[in-house]
C-alpha cells in the first residue's frame, strides 16, 4: 500500500495530458517585464536604472530584507523603463523592463550542459550562493528558498522532503524535469541536505501517476545513501505541505506552528533544479518550466521560459492564438498554475514569473460555474476537507459576519486547496466565503 | 484584446450535483419498488404513482405559486420524498390518503421550513406518522403480500373507495412485529406465534412478510444499500450503528429470557427497521454531517426504536425513533470535530 495522507482529499482527473512533451527552450522574448514581487514578503528594490545596460544573470534588484529575494535579468539588452505595471492580476507593481539585444551571459554563469556532480562546496557557501541567486520556492508559493533554510532555535531538522507530488491536474513540468534533469534535481536536493545538517535524511514524494519519475528518480538515488524516493497514492492535495509531510512521516503540522515543527522541511523538485543551477552553474533564477496546456489536445508544451516573459509570447508560441493575436475563441481562461488552486489571468500583457508552473486554457464548459443551489447538508465538504475543518459552517459563519466564531473553528487552518467547492453538489462558493473571510480577519487583526 | 473570464480558484468542478444524488437515491429504491409491484402489483403501482406525482406537483405548486419562484422539483428530491412515503404506507392505502401524505410531507415537512436543505424532519416520516396517528384503520390494515396481479385483484378496490372492511380476510393479516407483540402480551411464546403464523426468516429477507410496501424484503433494500455505498451517495456510518445498536439491545434481551423476546435477526429483519436504517435515517438535510454525531445518531435510533417496540404501545418504533433524533440533529452537529492537530508533536 502507497502512503498518502490521511484526511480528507479528492480524486480529480489528473489530466496530464503534456506529460510526453519534452521541455523545449521557448525563443527569447522581445522584452521582458521583471516585477518586484514575484517571491513571498518584501517586495525587491531596483538597482537599475532606464537606459542601464544589463547582462543575462546581472541583479537587478536587491533584496528589501531577509524575507526577499533578489531579482536578475533574464535577458541581455537595455532597462527602458522601472515603473508600475499591471501584474497578471491587475495589481500595479513596481517592473523592470529590459528591450533585449543578444544574449550576452555574465562570465561567471556556466552554460555547458555538462551536469557537474561533485559538491566542492560548503554549506555556508551554499546558502549563501542559494540567497544571492534569488531562489525562491518554485511550489507555487514562491516563498524566499534561503529562509526557510534557516535554522530556528529549538527545532532541527530530522527530514528534507523533496516534493515531487505535483498533484494539480494538468500541470507537468516538474514531471518533465525529473524525467529529464533528475541527477541535477538530486544535486541541488543534497545541497539543502547539507545545508540542514549531515544527519538530515532525505524524502522524495512522487505520486503513482507518474511511474517514469519514481523510476528515474529511484534510479538516481541508488547512489545517494541519505535518499530514498516514496511513492504516494494519486490524491489531491498530496503536495500540499502539511499534507506531504502527514502522507511522509505521519505528522501533523498544528495549526499557526511551521511545517519545522515536525522537523520536516519540504522543498519543491523545481527548487532543488534551481538550487543546482544557482551553485554548480553560478546561474541566478532567470528561467524556470511551465507547462502550457488544457483539455485542448492541441496546444500541449512544456517549456522552458526566460522570467518576465509576456504570457501573450508564450501562447503564441503554444498556438493557443489566432493570426491577429487574440485568444483561439473557444478558450474563456487562462490560469497560472493548475486547476485548482491556479490564480486567474486577468491580462495577458503580464509577465510570467520565477514561480510560474503552468498555463492552464479552459473552456466556457470546463470552468463555468453553475448557479449554486441549496446546501442539503451532505458533508461532502467537510469529509473533502484535508484539513479537518467545517467550509458549510465556516460559509455560513462568514455570511453571517460571525467572525468571532470562525477563528474558533480554526478558519485560519484553511490551506484554500478548493477541495470544498470542487466537491459540493450544489456549487455552493464555499472556499469563495471563506477566502474572504480570512482576509478580512486579517486585516481586523493586522489592526489590532 | 480577448475578454477573459476571471474568478477565484477552483477553476474547475467535480461532477456531482443535488440531481444526480437524488437520482442515485431513486435507482437504489429500485429494487424494493419491483418487490412491491411483483408482490402486489396495481394496487401498489397505483399508491408509487400517486405518491410520487403528488409530492412533486404539491412542491411544484407551493414554489411557483405560494412562493413565486423558479420550480425546483427538477432536483429530485420530491420524486426520492414521494418514493419513500410511498414504500412507508401499507398496499391498500386508498389514494386520498396517499395525497394527504403528500401534503404533509412536502407542504408542511418540507416547505414551510424553506424547502430543501431546510426542514428539521424528515419529509416521508412525519407524513407517515402524521398517517398512523390520523387513519390508524387504515394504516396498519396490512393486506398479505402474495403476489397478485389479477386484475379482480380485491386490493385495487382498497385503493379507490378505502378500507372499509370489504377486504377478505384472507387478504389482510398483522405484521410479524405486531403478531408478536400481541402474542407475547397474551402469554404465547415466540416459538409457538412463529409456528402458527408461519413467517420465517427466509421469507422476511426475500419479501413474503407483509407490511408497508417496502417493507416486505431485507434483500431489495440492501442492494439498495450497496449500491448507495458504491456510488458514495451515503456513508455506513448510520446504518450501521443503528442495526448494531438493535441487535446488541434485542440480544441482551434475548439472553435474558428466550421465551419473552424475540432474537436479534427477528428485530433486524421485521417491520420498517432496514427501510428506515437505509433510506430515513441516511437522508442528509436531516441527520449529522460528522462521523461521530453520526454514530450518536445511529446509536440513539437503535435504542429509542428498541424502546417503543418491546415496552411502547406500537409494535414498530422506528419512525418515532429517526423523528425524535431529527430533532436531535441540529445539537449533535454542534459537536466539533478533532483538529487537524492540537499541538506539535515530534515522533
Amino acid at each position: 500500500m502507497s502512503k498518502t495522507f490521511s484526511i480528507g482529499g479528492i480524486h480529480p482527473n489528473d489530466s496530464k495530458f503534456s506529460k510526453d512533451q519534452a521541455i523545449e527552450d521557448l525563443p527569447i522574448p522581445k522584452r521582458v517585464f521583471l516585477p518586484m514581487n514575484q517571491h513571498l514578503g518584501m517586495p525587491s528594490v531596483p538597482v537599475v536604472k532606464k537606459g542601464d545596460r544589463v547582462k543575462v544573470g546581472q541583479k537587478v534588484a536587491d533584496p528589501a530584507g531577509f524575507v526577499s529575494a533578489p531579482v536578475h535579468a533574464s535577458v541581455s539588452g537595455t532597462v527602458t523603463e522601472v515603473a508600475l505595471y499591471p501584474d497578471f492580476q491587475g495589481k500595479r507593481v513596481t517592473t523592470i523592463v529590459i528591450e533585449t539585444e543578444g544574449d550576452e551571459w555574465l562570465e561567471s554563469i556556466d552554460r555547458t550542459q555538462q551536469v557537474k556532480q561533485e559538491i566542492t562546496i560548503v554549506p555556508e557557501e551554499t546558502f549563501r550562493k542559494i540567497t544571492e541567486m534569488g531562489i525562491v520556492g518554485l511550489g507555487g508559493a514562491a516563498f524566499p528558498t534561503h529562509v526557510k533554510l534557516t535554522p530556528i532555535e529549538g527545532m532541527a531538522p530530522e527530514y528534507l522532503i523533496l516534493n515531487g507530488s505535483e498533484c494539480e491536474p494538468f500541470l507537468t513540468s516538474d514531471y518533465r524535469l525529473m524525467i529529464e534533469h533528475g541527477q541535477e534535481i538530486l544535486i541541488g536536493a543534497e545541497l539543502m541536505r547539507r545545508v540542514l545538517g549531515t544527519n538530515v535524511n532525505g524524502i522524495i514524494g512522487i505520486e503513482e501517476n507518474k511511474p517514469l519519475a519514481i523510476q528515474a528518480m529511484k534510479k538516481i538515488t541508488a547512489n545517494y545513501l541519505q535518499w530514498k524516493v516514496v511513492p504516494l497514492k494519486k490524491r489531491y492535495p498530496q503536495g500540499g505541505e502539511k499534507q506531504l509531510i502527514d502522507a511522509l512521516l505521519q505528522r501533523k503540522v498544528a495549526s499557526f506552528a511551521l511545517p519545522i515543527s515536525t522537523g520536516a522541511i519540504v522543498q519543491n523538485v523545481g527548487t532543488a533544479f534551481a538550487v543546482y543551477e544557482a551553485v554548480q552553474k553560478g546561474k541566478p533564477l532567470i528561467s524556470n518550466v511551465l507547462t502550457v496546456t488544457g483539455s485542448d489536445l492541441s496546444v500541449q508544451e512544456n517549456y522552458r521560459f526566460r522570467v518576465g516573459t509576456p504570457i501573450q509570447d508564450i501562447l503564441e508560441a503554444a498556438g493557443a492564438l489566432d493570426k491577429d493575436g487574440k485568444l483561439l475563441s473557444h478558450f474563456v481562461k487562462v490560469v497560472n498554475g493548475g486547476p485548482m488552486m491556479g490564480k486567474a489571468v486577468v491580462n495577458l500583457q503580464a509577465p510570467v514569473v520565477k514561480s510560474s508552473s503552468g498555463l492552464l486554457l479552459l473552456t466556457e464548459k470546463e470552468t463555468k460555474r453553475r448557479e449554486p443551489g441549496e446546501c442539503i447538508r451532505c458533508a461532502k465538504c467537510f469529509q473533502a476537507c484535508p484539513m479537518r475543518l467545517q467550509p458549510y459552517l465556516l460559509y455560513q459563519l462568514a455570511l453571517a459576519g460571525r467572525t468571532e466564531e470562525l477563528d474558533e473553528h480554526r478558519v485560519f487552518d484553511c490551506i484554500e486547496c478548493g477541495c470544498c467547492l470542487y466537491t459540493c453538489p450544489a456549487r455552493i462558493p464555499l472556499l469563495d466565503q471563506i477566502r474572504l473571510a480570512k482576509n478580512a480577519l486579517l486585516k481586523n487583526k493586522r489592526k489590532k | 484584446m480577448n475578454k477573459l473570464l476571471v474568478s477565484p480558484a477552483p477553476h474547475w468542478y467535480g461532477k456531482e450535483t443535488t440531481q444526480g444524488i437524488m437520482r442515485d437515491v431513486i435507482i437504489a429504491l429500485v429494487p424494493a419498488v419491483l418487490v412491491s409491484l411483483y408482490l402486489a402489483g396495481v394496487s401498489a403501482l397505483l399508491v408509487l404513482m400517486v405518491s410520487v406525482a403528488g409530492c412533486v406537483l404539491v412542491e411544484h405548486l407551493i414554489v411557483r405559486y405560494m412562493m413565486k419562484k423558479k420550480t425546483t422539483v427538477h432536483d429530485l428530491s420530491a420524486v426520492v420524498t414521494g418514493l419513500i412515503l410511498a414504500l412507508n404506507l401499507p398496499v391498500s392505502s386508498p389514494w386520498w390518503m396517499v395525497l394527504i401524505g403528500c401534503v404533509v410531507a412536502i407542504g408542511v415537512a418540507k416547505m414551510t421550513f424553506g424547502g430543501l436543505g431546510h426542514n428539521l424532519f424528515n419529509p416521508a416520516l412525519v407524513a407517515r406518522v402524521f398517517l398512523l396517528i390520523s387513519f390508524p384503520v387504515q394504516m396498519t390494515n396490512w393486506a398479505v403480500a402474495n403476489g397478485i396481479f389479477t386484475p379482480e385483484n380485491p386490493l385495487i378496490p382498497g385503493f379507490l373507495l378505502g378500507l372499509q372492511g370489504q377486504l377478505p380476510d384472507a387478504l389482510t393479516g398483522a405484521t410479524p412485529l405486531g403478531i408478536v407483540k400481541e402474542g407475547l402480551a397474551n402469554g404465547v411464546s415466540i416459538k409457538a406465534l412463529a409456528a402458527q403464523h408461519n413467517f420465517s426468516y427466509s421469507g422476511m429477507f426475500f419479501g413474503h412478510m407483509s407490511g408497508s410496501l417496502g417493507e416486505a424484503s431485507a434483500l431489495a433494500l440492501l442492494l439498495g444499500f450497496i449500491y448507495l455505498l458504491v456510488r458514495k451517495v451515503i456513508r455506513p456510518i448510520v446504518p450501521l450503528s443503528i442495526v448494531i445498536t438493535v441487535a446488541l439491545f434485542s440480544g441482551l434481551l434475548h439472553l435474558a429470557d428466550p421465551i419473552q423476546y424475540a432474537d436479534p435477526l427477528f428485530h433486524l429483519l421485521s417491520g420498517g427497521l432496514l427501510l428506515g436504517a437505509i433510506f430515513m435515517a441516511t437522508d442528509y438535510v436531516t441527520s449529522p454531517m460528522s462521523p461521530l454525531g453520526m454514530i450518536i445518531f445511529g446509536v440513539g435510533i437503535g435504542i429509542i426504536t428498541m424502546l417503543i417496540r418491546v415496552w411502547g404501545a406500537y409494535p414498530e418504533g422506528v419512525s418515532f425513533a429517526i423523528l425524535f433524533m431529527n430533532a436531535l440533529v441540529p445539537l449533535i452537529n454542534k459537536i466539533k470535530p478533532f483538529p487537524y492537530q492540537k499541538e506539535v508533536k515530534r515522533g
